[in-house]
């Protein structure tokens, strides 16, 4: 499959703060590459240089085989942005919102009416086209925003964390999405703060942390290294964690339960 | 500085900026329109010909009509320094509305460029109200004083393009009152607009025709609604063209330092 982003020694400087600090990695066509991390690690910095609207210190990066520093008209008329702060345009209705999107793409009008009536369908926002940013729900204004990203049909669609804040069944509508455009063909680019969401979607990550990557590959296969394959949770009292320490088992706490990383979880 | 002055890359896309802010403007377009009737006949009212009738004629001219270019070139102040001031500053910092455009293939050259065109648009819109009134209160000479309607879109230039480079250095919202307070308002008094400028001391008026940008536009306004030429146009009309020029230039690189890490 052909590569269509390539970092190489790619370098973000803010300062005296390196927030990318020196990363090689490459996006195959169709393929779903997550960045995994916690805050702060770098992710979206290194989206923002993919997508041409912060400009690397440092190191080579192409996307569709152009120079970000050279063809970044060329290059964004081919991508498709879901950020991770909302940036709806509040002043528009939802239907309005995708229409003077599809102007900035210059989309012929009457094309843009015909995908945005897609993507509504798509998204399941129909009954909410004329409704203004405002009264949306968080699920809602996510869906929204990616029906955004898809107007211009990108070849990369990149997802800045896209299911940060919702509840469960609006994280697997957006999944359920992103999993139906990869089916046809699109390549996703994303980064998020849960191994669950790298796992049910990403075909490769990379874990960054500290503006580095740390490793690289599928995702069952880190889980598998890094952590084991399960997570027993239970309810933290001290029998059993004497117990873990004294078994010399791998386990986190979390507020009063206990995570315990496992490949065996029977024991 | 030099870094201040290079010069953007600025296409035709900017008019895409420029239609979503004309696209916002008319959703209201009952109150956008009927506000800037409201303000001249007022201040009209009050200061033409309230004010007005204790003063008496200056240099010959009834003060109605030599407030009524005033008037009008404030209008084109505010209007462009206000949308570019507080207008540019929500969109750009609360909105994110600059953010989202940058990810299209348009760049941020492009979003200031349409922002400044459509402070100048303000100016031009409120301007031509104010006309219809001034002309209904027969305060003007036609049809000279019709070419103040192409001027206010250059004029407004002028302030939207200072305003941006206020919007692109204010830590927050609140810090664009010091603009507003220091130069605004200063220039809302001392620009001829409700006095000759000949009526304030020597030095003063040099000060103002080098540094006040309202002065020219008053100048400019005042020739065109009383029907009188001044050699000195032609220089005022340079100076608010290289001016503003100048001004949209450092305007576009001084968003870039700040919206650009
Ligand atoms: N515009 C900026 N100016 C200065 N420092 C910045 C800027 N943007 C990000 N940083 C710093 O760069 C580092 C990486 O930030 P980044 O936003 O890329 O992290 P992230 O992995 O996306 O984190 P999160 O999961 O919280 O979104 C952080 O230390 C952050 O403080
Ligand atoms: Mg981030």
């Amino acid at each position: 499959m052909p590569i269509v982003v390539s970092a190489e020694n790619l370098t973000k400087r803010y300062g005296d703060l390196v927030a990318v600090d020196g990363i090689n990695f490459s996006v195959e066509q169709g393929e779903c590459f997550g960045f995994l991390g916690p805050n702060g690690a770098g992710k979206t910095t290194t989206i923002k240089m993919i997508q041409c609207v912060s400009p690397k210190t440092s190191g080579k990066l192409e996307v569709l085989g152009m120079d970000v520093d050279l063809y970044p008209k060329e290059i964004k008329r081919n991508l498709g942005v879901v950020p991770q702060e909302n940036n709806l345009d509040p002043d528009f209705t939802v239907y309005e919102n995708l229409m003077v999107y599809s102007r900035y793409f210059s989309i012929p009008k009457n094309e843009a009416k015909e995908r945005i009536e897609k993507l509504l369908r798509f998204m399941q926002l129909e009954e909410k086209r004329d409704a203004i940013i405002e009264r949306l729900s968080g699920g809602m204004k996510r869906r929204l925003i990616l029906a955004r990203a898809l107007l211009n049909e990108p070849k990369i669609l990149i997802l800045d964390e896209p299911t940060v804040g919702l509840d469960p069944q609006a994280r697997h509508l957006i999944w359920d999405r992103i999993r139906s455009l990869k089916k046809e063909g699109v390549t996703t680019i994303l980064t998020t703060h849960y191994m669950e969401e790298a796992s049910q979607l990403c075909d490769r990550l990379v874990i960054m942390d500290y503006g580095k990557i740390l490793v690289e590959g599928r995702p069952e296969d880190l889980v598998r290294e890094q952590i084991g394959t399960s997570i027993l949770e239970t309810k933290a009292n001290p029998e059993v964690l004497s117990c873990l320490q004294k078994m010399k088992q791998e386990f986190e706490i979390v507020g009063d339960t206990i995570h315990i990383f496992t490949d065996s979880p029977s024991i | 500085m030099a870094s201040y002055l290079k010069f953007p890359k600025v296409s035709n896309w900017a008019w895409k900026v420029w239609m979503r802010d004309w696209n916002v403007f008319m959703k209201t377009y009952r109150v956008n329109f009927i506000l800037p009737f409201l303000e001249p006949i007022l201040y009209l009212l009050a200061l033409g010909f309230g004010l007005g009738g204790f003063v008496g004629p200056i240099d010959g001219i009834p003060y109605a009509v030599f407030l009524a270019p005033g008037l009008i070139s404030i209008s084109i102040m505010n209007s462009a320094f206000f949308e570019c001031t507080y207008g540019s500053y929500v969109r750009m910092y609360y909105q994110k509305t600059f953010d989202a455009i940058i990810a299209t293939p348009l760049n941020l050259d492009e979003v200031i460029a349409g922002e400044i065109f459509w402070g100048a648009t303000r100016s031009f819109i409120n301007a031509s109200f104010m006309l219809i009134v001034v002309i209904a209160f027969g305060l003007v000479s036609l049809p000279m004083a019709l070419i103040i309607i192409p001027f206010s879109f250059i004029a407004g230039l002028l302030f939207s393009a200072l305003a941006m480079c206020f919007t692109s250095i204010s830590p927050n919202i609140n810090a664009l009152n010091y603009p507003i307070f220091l130069l605004i308002t200063p220039m809302f008094l001392f620009s001829g607009t409700f006095f000759p400028i000949s009526a304030l001391p020597q030095p003063i008026q040099y000060a103002s025709f080098a540094t006040l940008p309202l002065v020219h536009v008053v100048e400019i306004s005042r020739a065109l609604t009383l029907g009188r030429w001044s050699d000195l146009l032609p220089l005022n009309l340079i100076w608010i063209i290289i001016v503003s020029f100048l001004l949209f230039v450092i305007s576009i690189n001084l968003m870039k330092r700040r919206l650009i890490a």
